[in-house]
């Protein structure tokens, strides 16, 4: 796309850099730290996820009312506000099942192999077999849904 | 003063950590106007190499480059942090099983939920909506209680 030059892939390369140190920083890239917060044993985490909400939620903010695009694409300033539908809900009991058992997401995983957490790949190989089989099936529901089936 | 008993590791390395991570996804978005989450990238990557309709809406399609560089950005950051302070690799001891178990529930429940903890948890929470705040209370909720059966039941770690 014609705004997609080097200034926004630098852009997103230094925030991608600032947002993984920040997850090996936390120590949230361990997935023994997770499991102590989870398990009530340090309470830390809840300053890791709070202080990033409060960072993004005064830099959205100020963004949405004061500024009106972005530089590099000219994109408008919005909030993060998605649709809610029962999916929301059982995608999390989901999602949360699987953090509790493994201590890890999606974020904190990538950050994980950054420092050196071979295992990890384990999780990670975990997350992209349940995306796959989940994007399978719903377009396979969505095909019979909507009458004679299209090749995949 | 604040709980030994609750944060027997202090609360700098988290306060700091957490305000590097809303920085990090506070340049992209002033820069771009893109709200970065951590897990759409599992489907946009699979469009890479796989023909199902899923993955190949044009959401996905016309994000999934940038989102391989957000992700090389956050595995590389990490690296940075493992040079300079954490003298070298660590490894987990969390048992395979657990981390593959977990990782194919996290993929499942992520896309089907519409985000994970930075895309709901951080910027979402971040837009006060409510989609990700019944979100973040549902999978907290739950992985607590999952977290502390494993426990409970004598798995370890």
């Amino acid at each position: 796309m014609s705004d997609r030059g080097p200034a926004f892939y630098l852009a997103i390369l230094v925030g991608g850099l600032i947002f993984g140190f920040g997850l090996a920083y936390s120590h949230m890239a361990r997935p023994e730290v997770v499991l102590a917060f989870l398990q009530f044993e340090d309470l830390g985490l809840l300053f890791v996820m709070g202080g990033a909400a409060v960072v993004t939620g005064i830099v959205f903010t100020l963004a949405t009312n004061t500024l009106d695009h972005a530089p590099i694409t000219g994109k408008e300033y919005v909030r993060r506000v998605k649709s809610f539908d029962r999916n929301v809900v059982v995608g999390g009991v989901v999602f949360g099942a699987g953090w509790g058992l493994s201590g890890i997401c999606p974020g904190a995983a990538y950050a994980s192999v950054g420092i050196g957490n071979w295992p990890i790949l384990w999780a990670v190989a975990g997350m992209f077999l349940g995306a796959y089989a989940q994007g399978r099936l719903r377009s396979r529901m969505a095909d019979s849904s909507a009458g004679p089936a299209t090749a995949d | 003063m604040i709980g030994a008993e609750l944060f027997p590791n202090g609360i700098a390395r988290y306060l700091i950590g957490g305000l590097l991570i809303g920085g990090g996804a506070a340049v992209i978005y002033l820069a771009t106007g893109i709200i970065a989450g951590a897990s759409t990238f599992l489907e946009s990557t699979l469009s890479y190499v796989s023909g199902v309709p899923r993955f190949n809406r044009l959401p996905h399609v016309t994000s999934r480059d940038w989102r391989v560089v957000f992700t090389l950005g956050i595995v590389l950051g990490a690296g940075v942090y493992a040079l300079l302070w954490q003298g070298g690799a660590w490894t987990t001891e969390v048992q395979w099983w657990r981390l593959l178990g977990g990782g194919i529930l996290v993929g499942v429940g992520t896309r089907l939920g519409k985000g994970c903890t930075s895309g709901h948890g951080v910027c979402g929470v971040g837009s006060l909506s409510q989609t990700s705040i019944v979100n973040v209370a549902t999978f907290m909720a739950i992985a607590i209680g999952t977290a502390q059966l494993v426990q409970a039941v004598g798995v370890s770690p």
